[in-house]
């Protein structure tokens, strides 16, 4: 089965975050850019049920500047067969991505497609979801595990009071949690035939999708910080700091 | 303004999450109803109706809607959704896997993980794990949101509250998705979510054994027990003890981290504590930068130290 998985290019995660001093947004020139980690998930699972000879095809999409491009490379040297760009440099948020990943899936008939249940810089954890119900297919969230039978996926959901498995009729979408797997390194070789591997661009104006945000950013701001307190030297000092300065215990 | 609060249940008790919600819903200052959806979910019903200001519960009760499966409950939801002007529910993975759907379903945007409702159409939510917060305005008619439950006081219950229960016979059937098991973390202690102390391990206990010796102390002090991903990754603890950008949120009391470094992702997680201990053997480890209280040591020493400690006071009381 063919499967597609929707990659966003990130802030990468060990990066310092500075808010802008105008407000407008968080700061990106010079900041290191990287695949958000639950996409990363998201690729190595297509990859391993490719290795599995469950997935026959997988198709990479980012949604983005021509950057973008690197982020797919990342996702072909991983073992993806190709690359599609849908190119703008306009805000794209959760309801408008997907609405442009539907009409992706119409164009490519994946069974399945996968994405990170989450992005690391927006925090939205929506995308999934949304294309699932604009293509009315399953879904299978903060997934932990996945198991395919032929016509019918087993996914197990990372949920607040634990794990639930659910059955879902194929075509579906799964969102990828944390302990799904640990994506691979990539090796040389690996990189280098991915600049072999095809990646082709689509302006997003040529599919006349409805991109425009419904939400209006009117400031980003910086959280107070929390200052560093004092260090104790023992236990029992400790216990007596909390019980009778902080007054907790 | 129509306040429409979708409630978190498991057809046998009201998570506690919805007094938060109650509480966030209440900040329109609009007419507040509640939808419940499961099945055999009487005794929820009950507790819900003393739900204030609560006016009108719609009840969807059918074997159909038992999970709360998105694929058929999203869009009943979008069918009610459409009478509102605001419908609400808890950031949690209930909410997280459900109202993204209906959204797509009716159109319109979701804003995730709300700390503060500035205006009518004004929210504010982290975002960057945190490290920065957005102020957004939603130009949708209809306003989907789930608040973060720590940001938000739990509302009470009012014995006497009368409320009219609506039943719905709208039938939506699901041949999409299946509940098949699950396998729930039983424990005695307080909610995560909710307690007033939380103790966290992690990496540093280097065994699923060892981290035990961190459960008995949370026994000891009636506290919850977290986990950073690491500890979680290490399979220390059951992935629903993750506290952090990903896992779960927490505010409490006091907040002990043991043999956590402090990653933004895990501190996006537990900022918002009144009071952060920090016990790690590191003097440079990050999370001294943020802990009211910072002791430099090996936790194996100091856990049973601290344990006797409190055990002695807890004779005493």
């Amino acid at each position: 089965m063919k499967v597609l998985v929707a990659v966003k290019r990130v802030v990468d995660f060990a990066a310092q975050i500075r808010v802008r001093l105008d407000e407008t947004g968080v700061e990106t020139a010079n900041v290191k850019m990287s695949m958000n980690p639950f996409d990363e998930i998201a690729v190595e699972e297509a990859v391993r049920l490719k290795e599995k000879g469950i997935a026959t095809e997988i198709v990479i999409v980012s949604i983005g500047t021509s950057a973008n491009q690197e982020t797919l490379r990342t996702a072909l040297a991983m073992g993806a067969d190709r690359g599609i760009l849908i190119e703008t440099d306009q805000e794209i948020q959760p309801l408008a991505a997907a609405h442009i990943l539907k009409v992706l899936v119409e164009r490519e008939s994946p069974r399945l497609v996968m994405t990170g249940k989450q992005a690391i810089d927006t925090d939205n954890n929506q995308v999934g979801q949304m294309l699932a119900g604009l293509l009315n297919w399953s879904q299978g969230t903060f997934a932990s595990k996945i198991v395919v039978e032929h016509e019918t996926l087993y996914v197990t959901r990372e949920i607040d009071g634990g794990l639930l498995t659910i059955k879902l009729k194929l075509p579906a979408v799964v969102t990828t949690d944390l302990r799904l797997n640990e994506p691979r390194y990539l090796s040389l070789p690996n990189i280098v035939q991915a600049k072999r591997k095809s990646i082709s661009i689509v302006p997003v104006a040529e599919w006349q999708v409805d991109i425009k945000p419904h939400l209006e950013i009117l400031k980003v701001t910086a959280p107070e910080k929390r200052r560093a307190g004092i260090k104790v030297n023992s236990v029992k000092e400790l216990v007596d700091k909390l019980r009778h300065e902080a007054q907790v215990i | 303004m129509k306040i429409l609060l979708l409630l978190e249940h498991d057809n046998n008790d009201l998570k506690s999450s919805n007094f938060h919600t109650l509480s966030a819903s209440q900040q329109w200052g609009g007419e507040i109803d509640a939808l419940l959806i499961g099945y055999r979910c009487d005794a929820v019903l009950e507790k819900a109706k003393k739900l204030l200001p609560v006016q009108r519960i719609r009840v969807a009760d059918a074997p159909a809607y038992e999970h709360q499966l998105a694929e058929n409950t999203a869009p009943l939801i979008a069918e009610i959704a459409k009478k509102y002007d605001v419908v609400l529910t808890a950031a949690t993975t209930f909410g997280k896997n459900i109202l993204p759907r209906v959204a797509a379903l009716l159109n319109v945007a979701m804003i995730s993980d709300v700390i503060k409702i500035v205006s009518a159409d004004v929210f504010i939510r982290p975002i960057f794990a945190g490290n920065a917060l957005a102020t957004i305005k939603s130009h949708d008619k209809i306003k989907l949101l789930t608040v973060r439950t720590t940001a938000f006081p739990s509302a009470q219950s009012d014995e006497n509250h009368t409320v009219i229960v609506e039943t719905l016979t709208t039938l939506i059937p699901n041949d999409l998705s299946e509940f098949v098991d699950q396998t729930l973390t039983l424990s005695t202690r307080p909610d995560l979510a909710d307690a007033r102390v939380v103790v966290s391990g992690g990496r540093a206990f280097k065994s699923a054994d060892n981290f035990k010796q961190l459960e008995r102390f949370a026994d000891t002090i009636g506290a919850a027990v977290g986990a950073s991903r690491a500890a979680v990754d290490a399979g220390f603890a059951p992935n629903d003890y993750q506290v952090g950008q990903t896992g779960k949120v927490v505010a409490p009391e006091l907040y002990m981290a043991f043999g956590i470094s402090g990653a933004i992702q895990h501190v996006a997680g537990m900022k918002d504590s009144k009071v952060i201990v920090a016990i790690n053997n590191d003097p440079e480890a990050p999370i001294f930068q943020m802990a009211d209280y910072g002791l430099v040591g090996d936790l194996f020493k100091i856990l049973p130290e601290l344990q006797d400690e409190l055990s002695k006071d807890a004779k005493c009381d």
